[in-house]
């Protein structure tokens, strides 16, 4: 059924009449256009915006540095009475998570299928890194793999997300194109896109009943970021 | 077309009974209320996305030129995206129909014996009735966007593509959590209301089987779906589950991964003024060897449904490059008065009076391009220029002709022609191409004014009768020489 | 949106088209336009077979009868003068539409589209064209403007008419909720879908009145009878004048010769 199907929708769509096809969308010309008709922003000014637009979808954005992150979500985790966080051990950042002392630590290392209620139902917290923010929207941009599944992300009411300052692009576009998502020419094209990539703004939310804002629909409650600034910039 | 005949829901009702229904909304003070103030909120939010005009305008010029350009390359495109996801590990399915689509679904289904499935929101499974099909053969097909969860639970429709239960006010909401959701008790905070939905959808997510998808934009270089949404559920239906179906129209479909963030930021700031949604899920591959969490299998299903008619035409080919951002209905006056439901068609609205004929046939569709005044509101905030009036105006003649020589006809073309009406218009085009003729009319309709039927169909309905001056101004004109 | 004219030329001549609904039920205002422009010394020629623009059969999707009343139109214009239009939705019927009803025909789509170059509404060829500047001299007056749809997203009227206002000192106009909101006239479809079209009519005919303005104005007539006759429905005093009438009044210049 389905090839007859394919076949008839091609064959519709090829035998349709064709004007002149447009030219290509100019994409990295319009961005490029954009790019130079606004001022030229510093590090400072984009932390600054990165931080302003996050706190606008209620993320909480904690200023860190290099060295004190871990010993800083230990401190959140106390203040906001996490009693389990969800992290990935085979990470770069699982040394320092383990040495910092914090109160149940569980490390994300089974299929889901053999956990659901427990990741559901008993776990506070999820820690997660990132490949990047965008400043123009307050997004987190997460690539998660092996090392740090999917639902870390999604299920605790929780969820901590370390972010690195010099990982800021303007925009979206700024971001695909800089970490070279669809491949280049290197690669011949081939895409360099994961199982599941993900922008993350704020916690997750509803406006479904009378367009009152409401948050944690499905998804974390709470969104905070670990934002790593170098020591003058705390 | 049998799909929608043999599955009507509960208080969904035909498209040719829209005018009977659209009297009825319009006398509904409380939906009058609730839709005009949804609305102004909405209109105001865009607005507030948007401040240079000029900015607008350039964004604007390239979501069209990307929309343009997929569509004129689609079948190509569509290819692209077969191979790329196939090699990727998804499965694709197409579908000329509704039927069709959701049999696939129900094969899918059935294949791994599911007894739950849970959905994510997608218009395109409300247009195949897919959640009837799945109940059909015992599977349970449960919305999990809230909005649709609450719709589907008080057995209704969507009445807004992106705010579902629009048309609902928390009162009704409360009253129906405490009536149907086992252990609820009634409470008018939206908060502890969200709370109860989040209670008993997280437990269904944990169990579903199948998770339900539909998809934004398709890429087709890289392989990869992208999904818009606000509150998480779609994320869940599309890891929880160990198999995973998303549905799309052919349309949603994009070349280049560059080329979404132009489209995404457009469709967020237009439909809620947004400048970004909280979620933008891109999926690419089933889980991988190693991987904990994420569906085993990955599913597409590319549906047609009509719109190959809409794409067999260049000028009403402009339809398909909708992203459903929902902007034409927030700004449009009729659908402010009447609501989402009286449409009778999954969507509403401009959009819906542009893409239903297509979809349903012009004989049940045929009055909703005439329930416009042409104001062109849609068209100017649409974000990618589609020319609703002018495709508005394309089916009004449609509907009243039959095909023009060397034009396929449209399903039901033709189904409004009136020989009463091919009359009065020739009648018309008599008399406005013979000035002489015209002018007699003139002179007479001016002395004679004083029979002006007190009744005018339906402009005295709520207006004093129409009647011509005294004299006309090519009257007054010539007196004013001899003076 | 800044026309001028083709030539950049201030006119000495201008053809008037009335349109159907200002020659048989607001010909004063037709009267009032003419007067406008023949006090800025411009002559205007009003040409005896002139009917309707053809916006009625066209929007009802009788191409074919909107296309042969158009042809007649567009043979009434032989010299290059501009075309005046005392309503914006006949004006944008002529200049953004007719180019499209002829797409077929490339002979008539060149002269559709040389035509569509000259049409102007009133508004905006008194502001742009002719620059006109003006003494008010009126009593101090408050007003509402309504725009009509195509007026406003197809011709820009809101804004020419909005600045012709300014120049009178006299005049305060005020905003009414939901300005850019249709009216609900749309030509049949206030025929065809009464009920939807004057539950419109009415929360325009409401937004206008609770400005607290003395009379509304629009340079459209279309929807100055939607609104006018929902109004009198009513019992109620509240009316619209056309612009161009309004204009006269406050320059004196009532049936006044050029
Ligand atoms: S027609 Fe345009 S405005 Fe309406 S939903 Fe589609 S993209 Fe949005």
């Amino acid at each position: 059924m389905t090839s007859t199907a394919r076949n008839n929708i091609l064959q519709r769509l090829r035998s349709a009449p064709q004007g002149k096809p447009p030219l290509a969308p100019d994409v990295h010309g319009f961005y490029a256009t954009a790019r130079n008709a606004a001022p030229a922003e510093d590090r400072a000014a984009r932390i600054e915006r990165f931080c302003e637009k996050m706190a606008f979808w209620r993320g909480e954005v904690v200023r860190v540095t290099h060295s004190n992150w871990a010993e800083s979500l230990r401190a959140l985790c106390v203040a906001k009475n996490v009693n389990s966080l969800l992290y990935g051990a085979q990470t770069a950042q699982a040394a320092a998570l383990e040495a910092a002392g914090i109160n149940g630590l569980k490390p994300y290392d089974r299929p889901v299928d053999d956990w659901k209620p427990e990741l559901f139902r008993d776990t506070d917290a999820g820690f997660t890194s990132t490949r990047g923010g965008i400043t123009e929207t307050g997004t987190l941009i997460l690539w998660p793999d092996e090392k740090e599944p999917r639902l870390m992300s999604l299920v605790p009411p929780i969820h901590f997300a370390l972010l690195d300052a010099s990982q800021l692009y303007d925009n979206f576009f700024d971001a695909m194109t800089g970490q070279g998502w669809s491949g280049d020419e290197a690669s011949a094209g081939i895409s360099k896109m994961p199982t599941n990539a993900l922008l993350i703004s704020g916690p997750s939310k509803t406006a479904d009943i009378q367009v009152t804002l409401a948050y944690g629909a499905h998804g974390p409650k709470e969104l905070v970021i670990l934002l790593v600034v170098n020591e003058e910039e705390l | 077309m049998s799909a929608h005949e043999n599955s009507q829901p509960l208080k969904f009702i035909p498209a040719s009974e829209f005018k009977q229904r659209t009297s009825e909304a319009v006398s509904d003070e409380l939906l009058r209320k609730s839709f005009r103030g949804a609305m102004d909120f909405l209109m105001a939010k865009r607005a507030t996305q948007f401040p240079d005009p000029v900015a607008l305008e350039a964004q604007r010029g390239l979501a069209e030129h990307i929309r343009k350009y997929s569509l004129a390359h689609l079948p190509d495109l569509l290819e692209q995206l077969e191979r790329n996801l196939t090699a990727n590990g998804i499965q694709v399915h197409w579908a000329e129909n509704a039927e069709q689509a959701n049999a696939i679904i129900v094969g899918i289904a059935q294949k791994h014996s599911a007894k739950l499935m849970v959905k994510g929101k997608s218009m395109v499974s409300e247009e195949t009735e897919l959640n009837h099909a799945m109940e059909a053969v015992g599977i349970e097909a449960l919305e999990s966007d809230m909005g649709e969860y609450i719709v589907q639970l008080d057995g209704e429709k969507p009445s807004h593509i992106i705010m579902p239960a629009i048309h609902k006010t928390k009162q009704q909401i409360a009253k129906l959590f405490a009536e149907k959701v086992p252990g609820a008790s009634y409470t008018e905070s939206v908060d502890e209301l969200i709370g109860i939905g989040r209670a008993v959808l997280r437990e269904k997510f944990m169990t579903a089987e199948i998770g339900l998808s539909g998809v934004n934009f398709a890429v087709a270089e890289t392989g990869t779906l992208c999904l818009v949404e606000n509150e998480g559920n779609g994320r869940m239906c599309t890891t929880v589950p160990k198999v995973h179906v998303a549905i799309t129209g052919i349309e949603k479909i994009v070349e280049k991964l560059e080329h979404v963030p132009p489209l995404f930021g457009l469709l967020t700031r237009s439909a809620t003024g947004q400048a970004v949604t909280t979620y933008f899920n891109m999926i690419s591959r089933p889980r991988q060897p190693g991987e904990k969490d994420g569906p085993q299998e990955v599913h597409l299903v590319l549906l047609d449904n009509g719109r190959t008619q809409a794409y067999n035409d260049e000028q009403m080919r402009s339809t398909l490059q909708c992203i459903r951002c929902g902007a034409c209905m927030n700004h449009c006056p009729v659908y402010t008065r009447v609501g989402g439901h009286a449409y009778g068609t999954t969507y509403p609205g401009p959009i819906g009076e542009i893409i239903s004929p297509h979809m349903m046939g012009l004989a049940a569709t045929h009055a909703l391009p005439t329930a416009s005044s042409l104001c062109g509101a849609c068209s100017e905030v649409c974000p990618v220029k589609i020319p609703i009036p002018d495709l508005l105006i394309r089916l009004r003649g449609e509907a009243s002709h039959d095909a023009r020589p060397g034009h396929a006809p449209l399903v039901g073309q033709g189904a409004a022609k009136s020989a009463l009406m091919d009359i009065v218009w020739a009648g018309w085009a008599a008399l406005y191409t013979r000035p002489a003729l015209y002018r007699a009319f003139g002179w007479l309709a001016t002395r004679f004014r004083f029979l002006t039927p007190p009744m005018q169909s339906g402009w005295t309905y709520s207006r004093t009768p129409l009647k011509p001056a005294a004299r006309s101004l090519r009257d007054l004109l010539a007196e004013r020489k001899r003076k | 949106m800044q026309r001028d004219t083709p030539s950049g030329q201030r006119p000495k001549d201008v053809y008037f088209f009335a349109t159907c609904l200002v020659d048989l039920f607001c010909p004063e205002a037709g009267m009032d336009a003419i007067t406008l422009i023949e006090r800025e010394g411009v002559t205007v020629h009003f040409p005896e077979n002139q009917t309707c623009c053809g916006q009625p059969a066209y929007t009802s999707g009788y191409a074919d009868e909107a296309r042969a009343v158009a042809l007649a139109q567009m043979r009434l214009f032989e010299n290059d003068w501009p075309v005046v239009v005392p309503s914006g939705s006949c004006a944008g019927m002529m200049r953004h539409h007719y180019p499209k009803l002829f797409a077929e025909d490339p002979i008539l789509k060149a002269k559709a589209e040389a035509l569509a170059e000259r049409v102007f509404e009133l508004s905006e060829f008194l502001l742009n064209v002719l620059k006109v500047q003006w003494k008010d001299s009126g009593k101090p007056a408050t007003v509402t403007l309504h725009t009509s749809c195509a007026a406003r997203r197809e011709m820009g009227t809101h804004v020419h008419a909005r600045a012709l206002l300014a120049q009178l000192p006299g005049v305060n106009v005020v905003t009414q909720s939901h300005e850019a909101e249709c009216c609900g006239f749309g030509g049949t479809f206030s025929l065809k879908h009464p009920s939807i079209s004057s539950a419109m009519a009415g929360d325009k005919a409401d937004a206008l009145k609770e400005t607290g303005a003395e009379a509304f104005i629009s340079a459209d007539c279309g929807c100055m009878l939607n609104i006018n006759h929902t109004l009198q429905k009513r019992g109620d005093a509240f009316q619209g004048k056309h612009l161009a009438t309004f204009l006269c009044e406050r320059l004196a210049a009532k049936g006044e010769k050029a």
